[in-house]
């Protein structure tokens, strides 16, 4: 089937089966590889990409689902939120591994989109099923009150 | 191919940039040059336009080598860390062997500074002193009276950029023994704002794993295995997989161990899996449960062992006051890492063959692939990529899953790379686990609560065993890996007797962050607490009773007063418990004290763990404190719900749903504090791992009338988690 998907700002034409994750057109299809692959199930994050600005589980996601949508993924981010969340991310050095990182970066900035000032508590509660093999959590969080502060000013 | 093996420095290159290239070989500085159809084999390549990248031997996995031993040429060199960039070295052992592995190229046992400390800092050194004697050469200057800062040679009046002098420069001999800064002049070495090097491809989604090649025209292959690890390929019946749009094929792997699905994308392949038929024989496949094997490890703790591991006597415990006995058990574990393992291998114009792989032995590896394609080791080429994780996964004595990519690649006509894939249920069930392990302990105390005597018998899987690691680890019979942490624990214990008892090894085995001391430290350290309160006596002062001594003892207790200070050990808050526990591994020292609220019956919850690490020098700072994080979160996150078991030789878990990891929620504040230190470097990629369980275990006892986990995982033996 041929899908129009509308992805960072442009329309792509897309030659997919019903059913196919949203997870492997990005990647496989459109050589986007900001996006990972860590689970298959949702369980972990490392997909998570913006549906109408909202994060979502690309793996879970299938291509007939956001025929409507806009989708984003971390290469196409582009707002107040990221830029802060992007620049916490070096100040703070975040990242060892940096596989999940994509996933953890896109689920931030869908938190500081909606609450721009997140308790330590609403942090976890949000960042909850990005999983970090690393244990990079201390520095994400920390990372998501910087990127705050520098929404802030 | 030419290497240049004398020590002149050389010119290499075609384009508009010249590059000195400096190496070490054995024989002190050598400068590798190279023409049109060579290869390089150096440490720094410095371009006349001023670039300098440092060749790195080891994998990037996270654990900082991509920053570490570019830090080391940068200082010594006289560059800022914006000025350097970083390559992955190629296989080739002779020039980027880890010195501790012998003539192996490799990443593993917490080494990587600790074996490329002077190696780079020599590689730094020997360029400053060639550049400058270009430049004292043709500004008729004192080469002594020089210097380069900030990537600009100075001094006599003058200042010019390196990259001026890289042609006079690759004509120099380089010096034999390169002069080495003082300490007391770094720059880069132990400062705490030396960021890292790959941060920025990290967050914005540019940083390329080997799970990010895309060849043209790959096919992607994932391998079909038996249910149970030695299953062997009978027939297969792929009628269901060609319903599969973008299947290209299936294909009985040669030695029968799998099937290979091709297929034109990664989705595909996964479906087409799915909707293939294998018929297996099973006859020689693993059949034993985790209940045969803890049984079997718990009878051999019974037993009379069968290694005195430090030919002693037994020890007498009669006359003992008290008694202090605790049994443990630990389960298999799987590493997980968040990218699934795979690697993309191709045919080269040259009749050759490239490795794309988050590779973390590349001598492994080559070698293999040398004898499955029949190629000499020169026709087999290592590109080494960041790798999503390994925590060991990726380092095999098997190189299994390159293997399975050669395997994969061999029957085709290889006119199309075959990228291999795992996913994340081939992960978790595809076996290499943190062996099972048991461990039997009996303290003896006097009146006054003295240790009189420490009676310590461990049953287990020996992972180096029957591999070809055996040589490094196995002395006397005894598997240096199965009681690291107790038989040459820096306590001074007396009369402490070490038994050993290898039991039958079922699926495979592999080191986990850690290896050993993934339980032998759990068990140390929490028998140290019942001890302490057997004693009546405060749990922190009472181990420093027993840390008396040599530096060894010195170094160990500098640790632990340090966390028990920062962590304000004895004055939790109302509400609060902590638990502490100290490990020396790889030759680190880490003390740790976890704070918890709650207890085991109404939830605990990991409010703070603070951690003192003695690592000798600190080269980067932020990174050791983020090394210790992350080790300090593994080792917490396994403990708490984490196993492998068998049934009948079946895994039971598949995914992160049944193999839950740490989340963020779990685990609260970690403060860590680095001791200075002159001493020479040594690991920090695993020290972290170890004291975080124990010290958890000691925090939930203090909370929960005592309950001392002994068989973990923790939330199927008493403990909640809030």
């Amino acid at each position: 089937m041929q899908y129009d998907l509308q992805l960072n700002g442009k329309t792509h034409s897309v030659d997919a089966e019903p059913g196919t994750p949203l997870l492997w057109v990005i990647r496989d299809e459109l050589k986007l590889t900001g996006t990972k692959f860590g689970c298959g199930v949702a369980s972990c994050g490392a997909c998570t990409v913006h549906v109408a600005g909202e994060p979502v589980r690309s793996c879970q996601t299938m291509i007939e689902d956001v025929a409507d949508d806009e989708v984003t993924t971390i290469e196409g981010l582009d707002s107040k939120a990221a830029s802060a969340i992007q620049q916490a991310w070096v100040e703070l050095d975040v990242p060892q591994c940096g596989y999940c990182q994509s996933g953890q970066i896109m689920s931030a900035v869908g938190l500081l989109s909606e609450n721009p000032k997140p308790s330590v508590t609403e942090i976890d509660e949000h960042m909850w099923g990005n999983a970090c093999r690393c244990a990079t959590y201390q520095r994400i969080r920390a990372g998501v009150q910087r990127a705050a502060e520098i929404m802030e000013g | 191919m030419r290497i240049q093996t004398t020590r002149r420095g050389f010119l290499a290159g075609a384009g508009a940039t010249a590059f000195l290239i400096v190496g070490l070989g054995s024989r002190g500085a050598t400068a590798a040059a190279s023409t049109e159809s060579k290869m390089l084999n150096p440490f720094v390549k410095i371009g006349s336009d001023g670039s300098v990248t440092a060749i790195v031997k080891h994998f990037e996995k996270g654990q900082g080598p991509a920053t570490g031993l570019p830090t080391l040429i940068a200082e010594e060199l006289g560059v800022r860390m914006d000025q350097i960039g970083y390559e992955f070295a190629p296989s080739n052992p002779e020039l980027y062997a880890n010195l501790t592995f012998g003539k192996f190229q490799g990443t593993g046992g917490s080494t990587a500074m600790a074996n490329s400390y002077l190696q780079y800092r020599k590689a730094g050194a020997a360029a400053r002193q060639m550049l400058i004697a270009a430049a004292a050469k043709e500004w008729n200057v004192d080469a002594s009276g020089l210097a380069i800062e900030d990537g600009m040679v100075e001094g006599g009046g003058k200042s010019a950029p390196i990259g001026q002098f890289v042609a006079a420069a690759s004509q120099i001999e380089a010096p034999a023994e390169p002069k080495l800064k003082d300490a007391g002049d770094f720059k880069l070495i132990g400062n705490p704002d030396v960021r890292r090097l790959d941060t920025a491809i990290k967050s914005n989604g540019t940083a390329k794993f080997a799970m990010d090649v895309h060849l043209p025209n790959q096919m992607v292959a994932v391998i079909k295995r038996p249910a149970r690890k030695d299953g062997i390929v009978v027939s297969i019946d792929d009628s269901g997989s060609k319903a599969v749009k973008g299947f290209i094929n299936a294909a009985v792997l040669p030695n029968k161990a799998g099937v290979a699905v091709y297929a034109q994308n990664t989705w595909a392949a996964f479906q087409a899996r799915d909707a293939l038929t294998v018929e297996w024989d099973m006859s020689k496949a693993e059949s034993r449960s985790s209940d045969e094997i803890k049984s079997e490890i718990m009878a051999a703790l019974e037993a009379e062992p069968e290694f005195n591991v430090r030919k002693n006597e037994q020890v007498a415990l009669d006359g003992a006051a008290r008694i202090v006995e605790k049994t443990f058990y630990f389960p298999l574990l799987a590493h997980a890492p968040m990218e699934p393992l795979n690697c993309t291998i191709e045919a080269t114009e040259d009749g050759g063959i490239l490795l794309h792989d988050g590779c973390q032995f590349p001598t492994g590896p080559h070698a293999a692939m040398a004898q499955i394609f029949q190629l000499p080791m020169e026709k087999i080429q290592i590109n080494t990529m960041l790798a999503g994780g390994s925590f060991g996964r990726r380092a095999t004595p098997t190189a299994d899953y390159q293997v399975e990519a050669a395997l994969a690649f061999v029957i085709t006509d290889r006119k199309r790379p075959v990228k291999l894939v795992w996913s994340r249920e081939d992960d978790i069930t595809g076996g290499y686990y943190r062996p099972a392990f048991g461990h039997k302990v009996r303290v003896g105390l006097d009146a006054d609560g003295k240790i009189i005597g420490w009676d310590h018998r461990i049953a287990g899987q020996s992972i180096m065993k029957g591999t070809a690691f055996e040589a490094f680890s196995v002395h006397d019979g005894v598997d240096h890996s199965s009681v690291e942490g107790v038989a040459d624990t820096p306590y001074r214990i007396p009369g402490q007797f070490v038994g050993l008892t290898d039991t039958q090894k079922a699926t495979s085995l592999l080191w986990w962050r850690s290896v050993g001391h993934t339980h032998t430290a759990y068990v140390m350290e929490v028998m140290m607490d019942l001890a302490a309160v057997a004693a009546g006596k405060d749990p922190f002062t009472f181990r420093l009773d027993y840390l008396k001594g040599e530096k060894d003892q010195q170094r160990m207790a500098g640790v632990l007063k340090l966390a028990a200070e920062k962590a304000g050990w004895g004055k939790a808050p109302e509400g609060r418990s902590q638990g502490i526990a100290v490990h020396k591994s790889f030759g680190s020292y880490v003390a740790e004290v976890v704070e918890i609220s709650g207890n085991a019956a109404d939830g605990v919850k990991i409010e703070k763990v603070t951690c003192a690490v003695d690592c000798g020098i600190a080269v980067n700072p932020n990174i050791i404190e983020a090394q210790m994080e992350g080790g300090i979160g593994y080792g917490i996150g396994h403990v708490m719900r984490d196993k492998i078991t068998l049934v009948g030789g079946a895994v039971e878990q598949s995914n992160f749903p049944d193999y839950e990891p740490l989340r963020i929620s779990d685990i609260g504040a970690i403060d860590v504090h680095i001791v200075k230190s002159g001493e020479a470097p040594t690991g920090v990629g695993e020290p972290g791992t170890p004291p975080a369980a124990p010290a958890l275990a000691n925090a939930i006892a203090a909370a929960s009338q005592d309950l001392r986990v002994s068989s973990l995982p923790m939330a199927e033996n008493g403990v909640t988690f809030a």
